[in-house]
């Protein structure tokens, strides 16, 4: 598949990726590899994304959280991160359920195994593993770049919002002009 | 040629033909000669007032048949006169891509780029749009008319979604491109958005008097805007009112023309012919999406390589359920439908 043979050449690039491709949010040219780099060991794991759609000013979390103790009560946040309304399963999950209490600035999988912010496709893909397929293989999301070489992904987190995933309804752009001629019934049959 | 140069020579044989005819009709008949090559003074039948009336016309006329001939046989070996840009070799596409840009740049005040890219060896291009996802908000519509260099008045969209009711499927007879709510998507509908569909049997090339359209190897159906005479018979001819007409030359406010442009695609082009969507074919045949794919929000819209296996295109068509407008009709349309969940 297409994303395979790209990865090939991502994951060698993988330490790069972060400020070749957010550029204008379209990557045109995929550099070539580096003949020292030694062979990309998890090529499936990784794809070449733009940086996570943090806040401003919000990560690494660790610049608050590091001093702070860990409450793993579920409860009603107050005092900060107020404004994140969970509609996402809420019934069973709860920040930690994603989050890390032990590495703040990272996710961690069901099996505990940890996973960073820029591959949090693998924490979705583990419900989600249609939508994961789909993704990598360019069919689910927005794709830029070129279709017949090197193409940039989004994280699920650019479109969605991780906390409240459904996308909300959009204003639509004009309804077309109709085609007027004299003497003409408009939509409710007047003239 | 005015009329007062031939007056006093009176040497041209269609002018004996008709001696008693006013001047001002000589001079009309004379000038039409340059038509097939013949000016007045070479006619070489010197009229005789001596001459009986009938011979000097049957002479002409041979003579006149003769230079025609000539003239028509002139013409259609060397290859004179204007082409369709499909007939035109490299260098002569080069020289009138060249006539267009400084065209444009003197139209418009800006350098305008006209690419001549042509399709590229092993690529078949196809396009596939979710129908599960689009939202019908319309953002390809508007991208394709700034991409594509649209008339904005009269308003020519290449690009329409259509709404339709979940309870009643896809049913063009249902649908309506003139919806507009406060907020999409709207409880209980979904969205189809219909442009081109690149067919394989296209009729509308089929039916075209003058050769304006055809397919190119990439599977694009492109117009030559300078060789269409807007009759509108692929209009009538399209099952899927992809072809649009534009009443008037394109009005595009200023500092909104795309100059990155191709021949067959979103040049300018002048009123009064037929124009529709070409996959962005200034853009495609450089590597890139089209446009109305890059901005769809949702990413519904899938384009890529139908020959190349890896390509999301293949994978769309091997794992998801796929369709077609009108199948019925035999067009093959290279513009899928599929639902991706």
């Amino acid at each position: 598949m297409m994303w395979r043979r790209a990865a090939w050449q991502t994951g060698v690039l993988c330490s790069m990726v972060g400020a070749a491709i957010i550029a204008g949010g379209v990557g045109s040219q995929s550099p070539a590899p580096s003949p020292q780099a030694p062979p990309a060991a998890p090529a499936e794991e990784h794809v070449e994304v733009p940086p996570p759609p943090f806040t401003d000013g919000i990560f690494p979390c660790s610049s608050c959280h590091a001093g702070m103790p860990v409450n793993r009560a579920r409860r009603e946040l107050t005092d900060f991160h107020a404004d994140i309304v969970l509609t996402h399963d809420e019934e069973h999950r709860w920040c930690l359920d994603c989050h890390d209490a032990e590495n703040r600035d990272q996710l961690h999988l069901a099996s505990g195994a940890p996973v960073p912010f820029d591959e949090s496709y693998m924490l979705c893909g583990q419900c989600h593993g249609e939508k994961l397929r789909d993704w990598r293989a360019g069919v689910h999301g927005r794709r830029a770049g070129q279709w017949n070489g090197h193409k940039t992904y989004l994280l699920c987190a650019h479109c969605h919002n991780p906390h409240e995933p459904r996308f909300k309804p959009v204003e639509p752009m004009p309804a077309p002009a109709r085609p007027s001629r004299p003497g003409a019934h408009d939509a409710e049959g007047r003239r | 040629m005015s009329p007062d140069t031939n007056e006093p020579r009176d040497c041209c044989a269609v002018r004996t033909m008709e001696a008693g005819s006013p001047p001002s009709a000589c001079a009309g008949a004379a000038a039409s000669n340059w038509r097939v090559g013949a000016a007045p003074s070479e006619c070489g039948v010197e009229a005789r007032p001596s001459d009986p009336p009938d011979r000097v016309s049957r002479v002409s006329r041979r003579r006149f048949a003769s230079i025609a001939a000539g003239a028509a046989a002139g013409f259609l070996l060397t290859g004179c006169g204007p082409r369709r840009l499909k007939e035109m070799d490299r260098d002569r596409l080069r020289q009138a891509i060249g006539e267009m840009e400084r065209k444009y740049a003197a139209q418009y005040g800006t350098a305008v780029s006209v690419s001549d890219a042509q399709a590229i060896p092993g690529v078949e291009f196809a396009y596939a749009l979710d129908i599960s996802r689009c939202i019908g908000c319309r953002r390809c519509v508007y991208g394709c008319v700034e991409e594509n260099n649209q008339s904005r008045d009269p308003q020519v969209h290449w690009i329409r979604v259509l709404e339709m009711e979940k309870d009643k499927g896809v049913d063009l007879s249902e649908a309506d491109p003139y919806y507009e709510p406060k907020a999409v998507p709207e409880e209980g509908h979904f969205y189809v958005p219909v442009q081109c569909q690149q067919c394989r049997n296209a009729p509308c090339t089929k039916v075209c008097p003058t050769g304006a359209t055809w397919t190119e190897p990439d599977g694009i159906v492109v117009i030559d805007y300078d060789w269409c005479v807007g009759c509108r018979y692929c209009m009538a001819a399209c099952p899927y009112g992809a072809r649009h007409f534009n009443w008037g030359a394109p009005t595009i406010p200023e500092g909104q023309l795309n100059t990155d442009t191709h021949y067959l695609g979103n040049r300018p082009r002048p009123g009064g012919v037929v124009e529709k969507c070409t996959f962005c074919i200034q853009r495609t045949r450089a590597g890139r999406y089209p446009a109305c794919v890059e901005v769809c929000p949702v990413g519904a819209r899938k384009f890529g390589n139908l020959l190349d296996p890896g390509s999301e295109i293949r994978y769309i068509m091997e794992h998801k359920r796929v369709l077609v407008l009108k199948e019925e009709l035999n067009t093959v349309p290279k513009f899928f439908y599929f639902y991706a969940t």
